[in-house]
């Protein structure tokens, strides 16, 4: 055994009801750096933290935590480690103070090392003023701040983190990402896991598990280096790009496009030729995201079945959506203040802004949900206040939450659905066969809808929405929570959609997903602050130490300035 | 496990203060231990009674002997009954049928002529069946007041030979101890079983089932805090809570009900702190099953609340069930904690009665906590 690893693992096995969760992972996680645990939802990650906590028993193998068994001595490893699980593990009706309490006297810290393990957390995680506030009333970002502080207060040699950044906005991430990188100075051994690529990508060594199998165990740069030489860049004009995009994924040598900025990043199967592929591809240096792509196999390619089946529906000038002044008032809280834009045919519009912006409310008050309590939502011409039915036929609607029935099988939450919209006889069967091929769904039609693995859901629901071929589809978080493959597989779906004519609204927290909207508006503090393409967005927000932006870099500098232009006018006034 | 027993007391302190905290900023906890005792025992204080007063009777009186009429004034100032006095059952008959009346009493014509000929003097007794309950109880009341009418009359004169006494009239044994037969008096210690029931069983296996739904158990559990510790942790603050909402109940009962308490104080004490470990000790094993709150609640209340409801022996008797039935209630510990309570309550100490259903209640706690112990590890699968 090694004995400088901070957790070493040996031929580790773990099933549950037959099914392999984990198959023989042996690999070795050092002291002073951040090891991140990456793969798609259901590979295995949370399972292997949770072993490594000792909170669970591998069937065979074994995991030593800084020397100390995790079956055997599971106690003392509890002494040692700091875990934040995935709900980060807080009391609701506690105020701040007193889970940082709690978490201390749990942690046997005592007396005068107990008050310099608070001050030192709430200054780390800037929660000083915020001491007496509820938990629950802290948002995400604070939230899992908190959580960190609290797996932290005992000077832990391992700290353990399940999914710390799930649901948390772009500039917390960013917080906590710095806050844990100043850890490992100390000589920490962290484990990450995580489903965002960006952050593997900064990691000192990264875990690469599928479905229960370590695929990579390494340096990030590594695996980045096997695709050396295979990522390119198409650029295009903006009307171009998805037109590009659809025709670069029909090619066979083509392993993974997406749109990126003002053009298509693309990956080629090893030895293709770029000139073959009669697109004038520019070489990019390699992404962690690249490699992954590769790694599991590569993403979808050709075309959309979906879309196939679609007849396309003509063009319209009038605006599709259009929202006019929209306000919405919740008691003395105002959800959305005064939000216009409008939306038209064919376009793919997308809603950003950080939890609890706004973006849900408006989302809703558009597809007839919520009734704005001023202006007006109009779809397809209709008054969503008067003419809710005539609107509603026209709109296809895919909730945030899984809002299928989870006690009917799949077929019957399809025959359900058929009903709902109105079809019947042989047009329903078939419109039912057709959504069964395209999403895959048969080995799964006689199983509850609950029980299905997370991308799996969401496709059922996709199909869901989509069966009565609608002419407007709002899509609320259709990718939360899903692996990169199956959210370029949705992609595609929605982009040949577009492309038919089909009029899409989508909300999103992913940053490159955005990257795909024509346009955007981004609502922040219950107001639009700004709309626009990603491209004109990412101009607004370049500056001279920022001059060509991310999306997400723009997110966040357009934000800040919205505050600094707040606090200036509240100094004013 | 080879770890060595360890109690921290820091440790138990810190997850106890949580656990009250808790309690006392979630309202969902103040309702089951404040509000829903408050509510059972004034709905079982007035409005589950299942006393019948002032049903609405006729008594058609078609006899004027002195007798006659001196059993109609006996219906008359009953206080169970609202009674009209008609000389023909004509006009009664109607009423009852437009639900006017509940029940129509007939002292027919020849009353007295059998009563004087030591012949069997009958009246007639007709209830609306419409409402099954009321129609029983106006049957038992009408019976009750007949006896009453006999027995005031034998005591009058001592000459009325015993044939006189109709049949059908059962004597009633509780009668010294309720002479009224209030069913509240039977029915609010009953209810404390109900809610204690409730308390124990239903919040623990809540807030439990709440910790892992939240995933506050899983963090708890990657801390240096022992199962053992935070069994009792949780334990103390709703043992504590049941014994006060004990104290609200039986408070309630003898000072805003009137229920007599003719037992031992210590007695109720002790069976109450003996009642609470086994139910405590049901909620936390559920919350082992259970790690939903809707699951957890579902199995508390079919485990809990319903037996208690119906299976204690409170509302139904238990000698009078199937006997399967009456099996089942031998492993139930509210069977044993309802007849300390009633007895307490309405009878006085009965020693041999205590020991009997307290050693009862003390075997099932222990099996409980055993089992929750053992079932209760600190690891997820």
């Amino acid at each position: 055994m090694n004995d400088d690893a901070a957790i070493s693992i040996e031929n580790v096995h773990k099933s549950f009801n037959k099914k392999e969760a984990l198959k023989d992972i042996t690999s070795c996680i050092k002291h002073g750096q951040i090891t991140g645990l990456v793969g798609p939802d259901g590979a295995g990650k949370t399972t292997l933290i949770r072993l490594m906590a000792g909170l669970m028993v591998p069937d065979e193998g074994r995991i030593a935590v800084c020397g100390l068994d995790s079956v055997n001595d599971s106690a003392r490893i509890h002494d040692i480690i700091g875990y934040m699980p995935q709900k980060f593990g807080l009391y609701e009706d506690l105020s701040v103070q007193e889970n940082l309490e709690l978490y201390a006297s749990l942690k046997n810290l005592q007396g005068d090392e107990k008050d310099k393990a608070f001050e030192r957390m709430l200054s780390f995680t800037a929660l000083a003023p915020f001491k007496q506030r509820l938990a629950g009333n802290l948002s995400g970002g604070m939230k899992q701040k908190l959580g960190l502080a609290c797996a932290l207060l005992a000077h832990p040699k391992v700290l353990l983190l399940d999914e710390p950044s799930v649901g948390v906005d772009p500039i917390s991430r960013r917080e906590l990402w710095s806050m844990v990188s100043a850890l490992v100075k100390d000589g920490i051994a962290v484990i990450w896991s995580t489903s965002y690529l960006d952050e593997a990508q900064r990691c000192d060594h990264v875990l690469l598990l599928n479905e229960g199998t370590l695929l990579f165990s390494g340096p990030p740069q590594e695996l980045t280096g096997r695709v050396k030489g295979r990522s390119f860049y198409f650029p295009v004009a903006q009307a171009e790009r998805r037109h590009a995009l659809m025709d670069l994924l029909k090619l066979p040598s083509v392993i993974d496009a997406t749109i990126q900025g003002k053009g298509v990043r693309v990956v080629l199967a090893k030895d293709a030729d770029p000139q073959a592929t009669g697109f004038a591809l520019e070489p990019v240096a390699a992404r962690f995201e690249d490699a992954y792509i590769d790694i599991l196999g590569g993403g979808p390619g050709g075309e959309s079945e979906l879309a196939k089946h679609v007849g396309a529906i003509a063009p319209d000038n009038a605006a599709t959506i259009e929202a006019d002044s929209l306000t919405k008032q919740f008691a003395k809280f105002t959800a959305a203040h005064n939000i216009s834009f409008s939306i038209k045919h064919g376009e793919i519009f997308g809603l950003l802004g950080p939890n609890g912006a706004g973006k849900s409310t408006t989302f809703k008050m558009l597809c007839g949900l919520l009734k704005p309590t001023q202006g007006r939502a109009l779809v397809c011409g209709f008054d969503l206040k008067v003419s809710t039915s005539e609107a509603r036929e026209r709109i296809g609607y895919m909730a945030q939450k899984f809002s299928l029935y989870s006690d009917l099988s799949v077929r019957q939450n399809l025959d359900f659905f058929s009903g709902v919209y109105g079809l019947s006889g042989n047009t329903r069967r078939q419109k039912i066969e057709e959504m069964v091929n395209i999403f895959n769904l048969s080995s799964y039609m006689n199983s509850n809808a609950g029980t299905l693995p997370l991308g799996f859901k969401q496709r059922l629901a996709l199909a869901c929405a989509t069966m009565h071929a609608p002419e407007v589809l709002f899509l609320d978080e259709p990718t939360s929570g899903v692996d990169p493959i199956t959210r370029r597989e949705f992609w595609l779906h929605i982009n040949s959609l577009a492309q038919k004519g089909v009029t899409v609204m989508v909300t999103t927290h992913f940053m490159d997903e955005a990257e795909y909207c024509d346009r955007i508006a981004l609502i922040y503090q219950s107001e639009n602050i700004a709309t626009g393409t990603p491209d004109e967005l990412k101009e607004q927000a370049a500056s001279q130490e920022q001059p060509a932006p991310t999306l997400e870099d723009a997110f966040i500098a357009l934000v800040q300035s919205w505050d600094e232009k707040n606090n200036a006018q509240k100094k004013a006034a | 496990m080879s770890e060595p027993f360890t109690f921290s007391r820091q440790r138990f302190l810190a997850f106890m203060r949580k656990e009250m905290l808790e309690v006392w900023r979630d309202p969902s906890s103040i309702m089951i231990a404040v509000i829903l005792p408050l509510v059972l025992v004034f709905l079982f204080g007035y409005g589950v009674s299942l006393d019948a007063n002032t049903v609405q009777i006729g008594v058609s009186l078609e006899d004027t002997s002195p007798e006659a009429r001196s059993l109609a004034y006996a219906f008359q100032k009953s206080k169970y009954f609202d009674t009209r006095i008609e000389r023909t059952h004509q006009a009664l008959e109607d009423d009852l049928v437009a639900s006017k009346l509940r029940g129509v009493v007939i002292i027919p014509e020849d009353f007295t002529r059998k009563l004087q000929g030591g012949r069997q003097a009958e009246i007639m007794v007709i209830a609306d069946g419409s409402e099954t309950n009321t129609a029983a109880i106006l049957q038992g009341y009408a019976e009750g007041t007949l006896a009453t009418w006999i027995a005031s009359r034998t005591a009058e004169r001592t000459a009325l030979p015993d044939e006189l006494s109709p049949s059908g009239i059962t004597p009633v044994v509780n009668v010294w101890f309720n002479p009224e037969m209030t069913t509240r008096y039977t029915l609010l210690p009953g209810s404390i079983a109900i809610i204690m029931s409730m308390i124990g069983t239903l919040l623990t296996a809540l807030v439990v089932s709440r910790e892992w739904e939240r995933g506050t158990m899983e963090a708890m559990m990657a801390t240096s805090l022992r199962i053992h510790e935070m069994l009792i942790a949780k334990i103390t603050p709703y043992f504590l809570l049941g014994l006060g909402s004990m104290a609200l109940c039986v408070g309630l009962s003898i000072f805003a009900f009137d229920v007599p308490f003719r037992g031992s104080l210590f007695v109720l004490l002790l069976s109450a702190c003996v009642f609470l470990l086994c139910a405590l000790g049901q909620g936390l094993l559920i919350s082992t099953i259970a790690r939903s709150q809707f699951v957890a609640s579902q199995i508390a209340l079919m485990t809990a609340f319903l037996p208690a409801f119906m299976l204690s022996g409170f509302l139904f008797e238990i000698s009078s069930m199937p006997a399967p039935l009456r099996l089942l209630t031998y492993i139930l510990p509210v069977r044993y904690f309802v007849a300390i309570l009633q007895t307490s309550f309405i009878a006085g100490n009965v020693w041999p009665l205590f020991w009997q259903n307290l050693a009862a209640m003390l075997a099932i706690a222990t099996a409980l906590l055993t089992l929750t112990a053992r079932r209760t590890a600190g690891r997820l699968d």
